[in-house]
């Protein structure tokens, strides 16, 4: 039996990600949402309604579908493709051309693309249409498998970027399967890590998953890499920046000195006296003042919504060995300080 | 052919310069046509409820399969005498077009079966996931999927069965056949060649038609091919 007993609540607006290794039974759990498989046991409720109350195709119109192979019709143009399920609930032709327009703007789909067939499409366009087409009816559940495995990890970070910025808006609640914990993670306001025959090893946020595997099978399915994988869940405004060596572009070689001292570096960040960032510079060469020196550009700045991740990119990436902190405004970037690895190292415990 | 060569001269002028053996060969011409499309679609009509029949239930296959491919080996002649005799239909259109139906059956249903069977998993999932009954299902998403395949047995069903219809004005019933009778029974070899030339013409119009028809109709196939 692919799933034996399992208990899931999931709630309204979040994106629980269902994830195992194959015949975990995460797929078989995602179709009888939807009755692809009928329970034989038990009970799956929507919104406290049973779902075996409604004939299952009725069921269907109201739950989004997204699978790998897409599965477009190709028959159909792109945007009759995008208007099934608005046809099969008989709506108009004009609010289907008005849905159908509006929805490939969302998903990013150049209009010109509404008349072509599904083969003349890209695997990362076929995606799209395939999302854009569990959104016609505006579901308020929707139900994805893999929906992008199929194309190519470059296209996947950038359909997964785009669809948890969509997500911001629309608010779905989403069943997301996937075999790939690092997509679980990107993807998941919680993740469920089912081990064969759908037993439920673990349901937690994401973070929590990392950083307290709930046993020896999540910590193994999570991999070596736990810590790196956290520090891509969690913001750079969450660790405090340091004050960093700060000079102005004005400053003397003893004020330069005192900075490097306290901050115990043998560099400088040069900030303007109204707070914006110039560059760095070697203490070495402030012969008498900053003038003197040679100030470089950061070439790496993070921001405080990037993620730590990001930040300990920049920090083994750049000859300060660390990540400036800037905040992004329309005439520069505003210094807020440095992030350096023992400040990580802190957050990670 | 030197028998009847002997008999009359060749070409026959006398012959083709009469129009009353044009507006025979048009009559002729068109209960060809009729027999044909008419056989055919009943052929089609049986075929495509077994089909869809045969992919709901696998097991069903093998036994259809071997009953039209049974029915398609009796020699067509004792075939169009048989249901004259069985179904009391007599010698006419009726027993024409059931007989025609029941040769196209075999092609027809192996195609109809193939061409559903081909229609991807993924995407009858997704027809199945977007809320399609089953029978909406089979009608706008199988069925129109599958049709290129099931007109290339059609395109087969009507070559083959336009060819047959010779055979049915031989047991009476029509058909540019009469014109090989009337060639035979003259030993007139003008008339014989008008009228194999008039089958084959129509077998190639025929499914020129079919061809230009699905063009039309299927343009995303069409286009997948190219691609």
């Amino acid at each position: 039996m692919a799933v034996d007993a399992l208990d899931l609540e999931i709630p309204e607006g979040q994106i629980v990600v269902l994830v195992g290794p194959s015949g975990c039974g995460k797929t078989t759990t995602m179709r009888m949402v939807n009755r692809m498989i009928e329970p034989s046991g038990g009970t799956i409720t929507v919104n406290g309604d049973d779902v075996m109350d409604v004939p299952a195709p009725e069921l269907r119109r109201r739950i989004g579908y997204v699978i790998q192979q897409v599965g477009l019709f190709p028959h159909r143009t792109i945007a009759q493709n995008i208007a099934t399920v608005p046809r099969l609930l008989g709506w108009d032709r004009r609010a289907i051309e008005q849905r159908v327009s509006d929805l490939m703007d969302t998903v990013g789909l150049d209009a010109e693309l509404a008349d072509r067939y599904p083969h003349q499409l890209s695997g990362g366009q076929r995606q799209r249409v395939g999302v854009a087409r569990a959104l016609a009816v505006d579901p308020p559940i929707m139900l994805m498998d893999e929906p992008f495995g199929a194309v190519d990890p470059l296209v996947r970070g950038r359909l997964q970027d785009e669809f948890l910025r969509l997500q911001d808006t629309v608010r779905k609640t989403i069943v997301f399967v996937t075999h790939d914990i690092d997509e679980a993670i990107t993807m998941g306001d919680r993740v469920a890590i089912l081990a064969q025959g759908g037993v439920l090893q673990q349901y937690d946020t994401p973070d929590n998953v990392l950083a307290e595997p709930a046993n020896a099978f999540v910590a193994d399915f999570l991999g070596a890499e736990r810590s790196l994988k956290r520090l891509a869940l969690r913001p750079v405004s969450e660790v405090s920046a340091a004050r960093g060596p700060l000079v102005h572009p004005d400053s003397t070689r003893a004020e330069a000195q005192a900075a490097a001292r306290a901050a115990g570096a043998d560099w400088l960040v040069v900030v303007r006296e109204d707070g914006y960032l110039v560059g760095w510079t070697w203490l070495a060469e402030v012969e008498r003042a900053v003038t003197d020196a040679e100030v470089r550009p950061f070439r790496v700045r993070v921001r405080a919504t990037d993620t730590l991740r990001v930040a300990l990119d920049a920090m083994v990436s750049t000859r300060t060995g660390v990540a400036v902190r800037v905040k992004a405004l329309d005439d520069g970037d505003r210094y807020e300080g440095i992030l350096y690895p023992e400040l990580l190292r802190a957050e990670l415990r | 052919m030197r028998l009847l060569l002997a008999q009359s001269s060749f070409p026959d002028w006398n012959w083709l310069g009469n129009p009353r053996n044009w507006e025979r060969l048009l009559d002729h011409g068109v209960e060809h046509v009729q027999l044909t499309l008419v056989g055919v679609a009943l052929g089609m009509a049986v075929a495509f409820p077994l089909a869809v029949l045969a992919t709901r239930h696998r097991k069903l296959y093998t036994p259809l399969l071997v009953t039209t491919g049974l029915l398609y080996t009796v020699p067509s002649l004792a075939l169009f005498l048989l249901i004259a005799a069985f179904l009391q239909t007599g010698f006419g259109f009726t027993t024409a077009v059931i007989g025609l139906a029941v040769y196209s059956l075999l092609i027809l249903f192996r195609n109809t079966v193939a061409g559903l069977e081909a229609v991807p998993d993924d995407i009858r999932e997704a027809g199945e996931a977007m809320g399609y009954t089953p029978s909406q299902l089979l009608l706008r998403v199988e069925l129109p999927i599958a049709l290129p395949v099931i007109i290339a047995g059609v395109r087969i069903a009507l070559v083959t069965t336009i060819g047959l219809v010779t055979i049915t004005s031989l047991t009476g019933m029509g058909g540019i056949g009469r014109l090989f009778i009337t060639g035979f029974q003259r030993q007139n070899s003008t008339i014989l060649a008008v009228a194999i030339a008039a089958v084959v013409i129509l077998a190639v119009v025929g499914d020129l038609a079919l061809v230009s028809a699905q063009r039309k109709l299927l343009p995303w196939a069409r286009e997948r091919e190219a691609a």
